[in-house]
């Protein structure tokens, strides 16, 4: 056994400890990110505007967080293939999503008639 | 020489995985769409606020996340230590808690069933078992991928190709840990606020 073959072998081993403290990282933040919005929700400790955004955030948080440590999408692949795709899905299910609910809140507000289980702000009385 | 060769083999399957799973993704955008346009509609019957018990749902996703990081050790010690018997461990615990987790949803399922919230209640139901449901289908595939992979982890040991295929499956398993987290914040968490 040469030289080189213990060095090979002490990177493997860095290599190694740097993966499982990255793991380690990723699951810690992933069970704070999750356990806060729970207590918050369930013990109603602000308005329901303020939960909503609270909640969406720390989602889009643990979904950074879980990219970055689990799927160790910040760094390998030089031309940065998989980031490009992946900006580009992002791009796509928003738009998809937004689009969706964009269309159909224009649609059930047109569609608003005379009922008493509407509120008809589009109604205008003669 | 060899090995840049074999690396780039295996860096080329994992970038083509990872387009399918960009895919996937697409897939599961639409169904969120679904629901988010659908969860109102009610139709006299239950809403979110109802029929969900927050405390077994709390327990699905912490089970999910630890599953999640048993296949990160798994990969770990496949990647960095070829350590057989440690990988084939971390994949039975990850296998065992992954079961646990479709069991817990197979048993909300059908208490929901029993008590007459099927899918054919409302929208709101029909867009929940679409998008819970679809969620469960690929954990359970994830579930029959990683009995086989352990059998073949079992019987030829840590070679490229099993390398290459933990790979594939930890971007498969730990996708479906992030879809989960947006299911357990806009259906769970949004419909108890």
């Amino acid at each position: 056994m040469g030289k080189n073959d213990f060095k090979v072998i002490d990177e493997q081993y860095e290599a190694g400890r740097y993966a499982m403290r990255s793991y380690v990282t990723g699951f810690v933040l992933s069970v704070i990110l999750t356990l806060i919005p729970y207590v918050i929700v369930v013990n109603h400790m602000f308005g329901k505007q303020g939960l909503v955004l609270a909640v969406i955030l720390f989602g889009v948080t643990q979904l950074i967080a879980q990219v970055i440590f689990f799927l160790h999408l910040s760094k390998k692949s030089k031309p940065q293939w998989n980031i490009i795709v992946f900006v580009f899905t992002v791009l796509i299910v928003a738009i998809l999503v937004v689009g969706s609910l964009w269309v159909m809140y224009n649609l059930n507000y047109n569609m608003t008639d005379v009922s008493p289980f509407n509120s008809n702000e589009g109604y205008i009385p003669q | 020489m060899t090995t840049d060769i074999l690396n780039t083999r295996e860096a080329k399957s994992i970038f083509g995985f990872w387009i399918y799973i960009m895919s996937d993704a697409l897939l599961f955008g639409s169904i969120f769409a679904t629901y988010a346009v659908l969860h109102n509609n009610v139709f006299g019957g239950p809403s979110a606020s109802d029929i969900f018990s927050m405390p077994f749902v709390l327990a699905e996703t912490l089970i999910l996340l630890a599953s999640s990081f048993t296949y990160g050790l798994a990969s770990l010690y496949a990647h960095h230590h070829k350590e057989k018997n440690k990988v084939i461990l971390w994949l039975v615990v990850t296998f065992l808690l992954g079961a646990t987790f479709i069991g817990m949803e197979l048993y909300e399922f059908a208490k929901l069933l029993l008590e007459g919230n099927s899918w054919q209640r409302s929208g709101f139901l029909s867009a929940f078992f679409t998008l819970v449901g679809t969620h469960g289908l690929h954990v359970t595939a994830g579930l029959i991928w990683m009995g086989g992979l352990i059998i073949q982890v079992w019987r030829k040991g840590i070679t490229v190709t099993t390398i290459g295929k933990v790979s594939t499956l930890g971007i498969f398993w730990h996708f479906l840990d992030i879809v989960w987290i947006f299911i357990f914040t806009f259906v769970y968490l949004m419909g108890a606020i």
